[in-house]
């Protein structure tokens, strides 16, 4: 138990750190001013997302080999973490594109991408819904979900070759846009706040699905006799 | 060999149990052909405008009639328990899905080219100029519905709600088929036709992906 | 000591968590006739289902003497359903699993079986026309396609008439007297438990009773009842 409230109390205290540093510290963006703050969220966010689309993904092909329910249960967790964070990228996106920019979409192609990558997991939790029996839950869905991954980078090569062919507005500056020194480290505390956050949420999430699979078993013993 | 030549023999019974029945063509066909003509009820588009948009609401109504097209695949073979025949009968079990994808691929390209026609007419675009190499898009594209939309139909087959699942698994997973095929047609079909092989090449390599992907897991979509 | 046809070692099957079989141990030799029998649930099924490879074990193996090369053993097997295709002829359907399989001159094989099994002058028409027995004896034909040395058959008598029934019980003597081994799952005593050389009983996924540890055929048929 003390482990588990280290680790929250830990994450949370870097959150915390990070918006601090990212208000106070970072220095004001020459153009954008206040409002290119978000962007610290933002993209950190979306590196934490990643990353635990990644975990999933692991997850998913460990599953497949030795088919041990732990890792399905981290599998899930990583997917439904990774959604929070996409979802925090999704609408972080039109809240700087409004002021910036006058509209609330652009299809950019990270963004884009972003959005595919956040209808493919919403379809993995969804399929999961949809499947009664746990191991055969857990192989379909890790089969959807490595089908999911492996499409991740030829939805993004699609749409950054072929979608982004007009001058489009780039959310919060293209890849080659540098970062100044200071707003460097601050962006990097908050890369590294995200991701304590979301080995936290993926932990947390992992013992409650540990936990109500053993209710969902003794649910199924019952009902069996 | 043998896998080949079981794929050889249960492509014949796919095929054969279509064309007796006919069901996914018509069926697939007439959706089509709905959505073209719902679409230019919608947006009423001019000559410019139908040009450029026409591709990429073909390949929309494709991609639709394909996830309804794709329902009967496994669930089919749910009514008699014939998957469990299959997979005793066959020596590898990737013959089941290849010849499925085939067929598949079939009758996706037989519907396509059925509607191409209309297409030219409702959306007044010449498609006879550039027929050959707009066949090899519409195969690679259709192939690629095809390996994916099988596969994920195995998947649906086994889940609740299957009829509203196979569309939302396999939409999501066909975007960048739909993004590069309908830039790739539109092209083609410009009074000042480009040929995008970059775009050719990138169907060709989704297909081998998810051709690849269905080799080495779909053994698993079919264990008890 | 005839030689063993399969075995099953310390097998267990769980379906999330929850045990179909559970260390089910069993040794059938070639040209045993096995009577399976237990309730509904007692795991008569998974077992059939295991021994045809269509399942695997979660734990446990299953012991055939080509092990060297186990996929060449393909026990012919009966299930539930018919497992043949209504959208087809008879015809066409015993072609089609004779081609997968590599038997040898498909039709004239099929041709053979549908003679034997009295569906020759239907072997053109669609098996949706069928009726129950004949939709049981096309699914016995399917298995027997490639000319087993092990046949399973689960609840084969179900929904037979008595001339269906009588046709079931002469197949069973025959391939039986032919060396077959036949492992079927029963309800109760009939003419097709009497064919059975041996008899097993399952109850929650394990065995609780063998006629080779002595018990009557009688007592493991009917004891515990439906």
């Amino acid at each position: 138990m003390s482990k588990r409230i280290l680790l929250g109390t830990v994450a949370v205290l870097l959150v915390i750190a990070s918006a601090y540093a990212n208000f106070y510290i970072a220095p004001l963006e020459r153009t954008m001013g206040a409002l290119q703050k978000i962007f610290y969220f933002h993209a950190a966010s979306a590196w934490a997302g990643m990353d635990a689309f990644f975990v999933c993904f692991i997850c998913n092909l460990l599953y497949v080999w030795k088919r041990k329910p732990s890792y399905d249960w981290v599998a899930v967790s990583a997917a439904e973490v990774g959604l929070a964070f996409t979802t925090v990228v999704l609408i972080t996106g039109p809240i700087w594109a409004k002021p910036a920019w006058g509209i609330y979409w652009t299809w950019d192609a990270r963004l884009t991408s972003t959005f595919v990558l956040w209808l493919l997991y919403v379809s993995y939790l969804l399929l999961r819904s949809l499947i009664e029996e746990p191991d055969r839950r857990a192989l379909l869905s890790s089969i959807f979900g490595i089908f999911a991954y492996l499409d991740v980078p030829l939805v993004y090569g699609s749409i950054r070759w072929w979608r982004t062919q007009h001058p489009q507005p780039v959310i919060m500056g293209g890849p080659g846009s540098g970062l100044e020194p200071t707003m460097a480290k601050v962006f990097f505390f908050s890369v590294l706040a995200m991701h304590v956050l979301m080995i936290f949420l993926i932990r947390e999430r992992y013992l409650l699905e540990q936990t109500s699979s053993e209710v969902e078993l003794l649910q199924r013993e019952a009902e069996a006799t | 060999m043998s896998r080949l030549s079981n794929t050889t023999v249960l492509l014949g019974k796919e095929l054969r149990t279509e064309f007796r029945s006919r069901e996914l063509l018509t069926t697939s066909a007439v959706f089509i052909l709905v959505v073209l003509i719902m679409f230019s009820f919608a947006i009423n588009p001019t000559a410019e405008e139908s040009r450029a948009f026409g591709p990429g609401l073909l390949w929309l109504a494709i991609l639709f009639a394909a996830s309804l097209m794709l329902q009967p695949c496994f669930l089919r073979e749910q009514t008699n328990d014939t998957l469990s025949s299959l997979r005793l009968a066959v020596s590898d079990p990737f013959a089941i899905f290849l010849a499925k994808l085939i067929a598949n691929t079939c009758f996706l390209l037989l519907t396509e080219l059925l509607m191409l026609p209309l297409f030219a007419v409702f959306y007044n675009i010449p498609v006879l100029p550039q027929f050959p190499l707009l066949l090899l898009i519409l195969f690679l594209g259709s192939l690629g519905v095809s390996t994916a939309g099988t596969a994920l139909s195995a998947i649906s087959a086994q889940a609740r709600m299957r009829e509203l699942l196979l569309p939302l698994l396999l939409l999501p997973i066909l975007t960048p088929i739909l993004v590069v095929s309908a830039i790739v047609t539109v092209k083609l079909l410009d009074r000042d036709p480009v040929v995008e092989w970059k775009g050719i090449g990138f169907l060709a390599v989704f297909d081998v992906v998810f051709l690849t992907a269905l080799w080495l897991f779909g053994e698993y979509l079919l264990e008890e | 000591m005839p030689p063993t046809a399969l075995r099953f070692d310390q097998i267990d099957k769980r379906y999330g968590g929850l045990y179909a079989l559970r260390k089910v141990s069993l040794e059938i030799t070639a040209g045993e006739c096995v009577a399976l029998a237990g309730r509904n649930g007692s795991g008569k099924t998974t077992l059939l289902r295991i021994a045809s490879r269509l399942v695997r074990p979660s734990a446990g193996t299953l012991w055939f003497p080509d092990a060297a090369a186990p996929s060449a053993v393909r026990p012919g097997y009966v299930a539930h359903s018919t497992m043949v295709y209504d959208e087809l002829t008879a015809e066409e359907n015993l072609v089609l699993f004779a081609r997968l399989q590599n038997v040898d001159q498909p039709t004239a094989r099929a041709e053979a079986l549908l003679h034997e099994l009295s569906l020759f002058d239907r072997r053109h028409s669609l098996v949706r026309t069928f009726s129950r027995g004949m939709r049981q004896r096309i699914a016995i034909a399917r298995a027997l396609l490639h000319r087993p040395s092990i046949l399973l058959l689960d609840e084969p008598a179900t929904g037979l008439d008595p001339f269906g029934f009588a046709w079931l019980s002469r197949t069973v003597c025959e391939l039986s007297a032919s060396g077959c081994t036949i492992v079927m799952s029963l309800h109760g005593e009939s003419e097709i438990s009497a064919l059975a050389t041996r008899a097993v009983r399952l109850d929650a996924g394990k065995i609780v009773a063998d006629t080779k540890s002595g018990e009557s055929l009688h007592s493991i048929l009917t004891f515990g009842g439906d």
